[in-house]
């Protein structure tokens, strides 16, 4: 098939950026998308052209990194990572836009690459658990609900890619911060910290410059994870919980 | 978040005004005697304990207040979101994927209901708009204002309006306060849009039975 592609070329962080048309021809439908821009990158670079820049890393969808907007939507038109959404997906002679996530706090450093670092400080602002862990104890040892276990789980699948922030029309990163949240609030070894947490972390998202949520939802229907929405819900619970406690720092 | 928890608190208030409203005016159908006496009726409510008004003034002062906070709370979220995503960063092509009609008029919508609510206010509260003529009479205001095409119009739009701003905000609110689960989503989906058909219709059934002749 052949596309033809809508790029958005950005230099550096400072460089004002645009859209550049390109033409990939022979693109198998079994390519992956990155492979498809792996394509346009060797003919780019054998014409003596900048390649373009995409972040990548596993390409099995479990890592993150690879996050763009295709012709509007998150990752494209399936609900998956860009690296597994394959050119099957498209029709021969589609016009394709390719853009960056667009958010204050995901600043672009080059093409189509993000710096998504907001994540890690709203992750070192309380993602975490604070008990020692030594080995691994019996799994009797401490018995934790199936239901429970099954939800914290669900929630740990997020991959923080962005998405949800990408997609939101408040580039809020409320799914994200509210994934963390429930997972570590379902289980016994998040609860010493659960009340702090979820005061740090959303002071920590708002402080980045993320937006505030407004319940639109456009964040879990783009989620590659499928990051249900009512995590925000539990979020909001435990958040208005521990302000009503007194606000623990 | 704080200010979502009181725009969701505030935004309560503001619906259980709107239904009682809605129940009040539908005792347009119990004729002048009725309706003009439970006009009055709200300005002795509470009396002797309260002065005269006295109960409608505390109400006037709570909406008014809630309608602020509201409004304070809606303009801070509205320029942190354009803070969020700022000119320079829009995409060139976006695509909601599920996004509803009612959440994409929040904003807007709510201003043309604010507008809405003075116009209204200035019209059947204080008369000063008295198109059909003013009365002192609340039930022949009504009759005389809805007997013109132009004045049923502007209703039905400020309450189309009215109606999309609960169908987003009800659900919103409940999902801010913590009240969503993944197995309720949906319930709470139809209810806030079967709250907002039914606060939208009962307003606007007095002015459709006037300007139809069943009210005169
Ligand atoms: C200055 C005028 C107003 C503006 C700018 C405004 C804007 C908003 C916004 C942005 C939201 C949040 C929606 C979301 O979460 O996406 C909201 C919620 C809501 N609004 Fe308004 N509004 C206004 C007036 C009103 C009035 C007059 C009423 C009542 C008739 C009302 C009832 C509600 C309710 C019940 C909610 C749900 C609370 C929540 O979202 O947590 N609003 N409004
Ligand atoms: S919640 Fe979903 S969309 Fe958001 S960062 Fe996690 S995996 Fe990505
Ligand atoms: S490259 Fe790792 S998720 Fe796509």
């Amino acid at each position: 098939m052949n596309i033809t592609l809508r790029v958005w070329r950005q230099k550096s962080r400072d460089d004002e950026g645009r859209m550049v048309t390109y033409q990939v021809e022979d693109v198998s439908p079994d390519m992956s998308f990155l492979e498809m821009l792996d394509v346009l990158n060797e003919k780019l670079t054998l014409d003596g052209h900048e390649p373009v820049a995409f972040d990548h890393d596993c390409r099995e969808g479990i890592c993150g990194a690879c996050g763009v907007v295709i012709n509007g939507v998150a990752h494209g038109p399936e609900t998956t990572t860009t690296c597994q959404l394959h050119m099957r997906s498209f029709k021969d002679g589609d016009v394709i836009d390719v853009e960056p996530w667009r958010a204050k706090a995901f600043p672009v450093i080059k093409d189509l690459v993000v710096d998504r670092g907001a994540f890690d400080r709203i992750i070192q602002a309380g993602g975490y658990i604070s008990a020692p862990t030594g080995t691994a104890p019996d799994a009797h040892a401490m018995p934790v609900p199936k239901a429970d276990a099954d939800r914290a789980f669900d929630a740990a699948t997020c991959i923080g890619c962005g998405a949800c922030v990408a997609a939101c029309p408040n580039a809020s990163g409320m799914l994200f911060t509210a994934a963390k949240v429930t997972h570590l609030g379902m289980l016994p070894q998040g609860q010493p910290e659960r009340a702090a947490r979820v005061v740090k972390m959303v002071n920590q998202h708002d402080e980045e410059d993320f937006g505030g949520c407004t319940n639109i939802g456009e964040c879990a229907a783009v989620c590659p994870k499928g990051i249900p929405l009512d995590t925000i819900s539990q979020l909001n619970r435990d958040l208005l919980g521990s302000l009503a406690s007194g606000n623990p720092k | 978040m704080a200010l979502k928890a009181a725009m969701a608190v505030t935004g309560a208030i503001l619906v259980l005004f709107l239904i009682a409203h809605m129940y009040g005016n539908l005792m347009i159908f119990g004729g002048p005697q009725t309706f003009d006496t439970y006009s009055a009726h709200l300005r002795e409510l509470g009396e002797p304990m309260l002065p005269y008004e006295g109960f409608l003034w505390i109400m006037r002062v709570v909406l008014l207040a809630s309608v602020l906070v509201h409004a304070y709370a809606a303009v801070t979220l509205w320029m942190r979101a354009r803070r969020a995503r700022p000119a320079g960063q829009r995409y060139h092509t976006k695509k909601s994927v599920q996004r509803s009609y009612a959440s994409y008029t929040m904003r807007w919508g709510g201003v043309v209901v604010v507008l809405f609510v003075i116009y209204h206010i200035l019209h059947l509260t204080t008369n000063d708009i008295a198109p059909g003529g003013a009365s002192a009479s609340p039930y022949e205001r009504v009759v005389n204002g809805f007997q013109i095409w132009w004045v049923v119009l502007s209703y039905v739009i400020a309450l189309a309006a009215v109606g999309f701003h609960l169908r987003h905000g009800i659900w919103s609110a409940v999902a801010t306060l913590g009240g969503n689960r993944a197995g309720r989503q949906r319930s709470l989906n139809i209810i806030a849009t079967g709250l907002s058909l039914v606060v939208t219709i009962g307003f606007l059934i007095p002015p459709f039975a006037v300007l139809l002749g069943l009210v005169k």
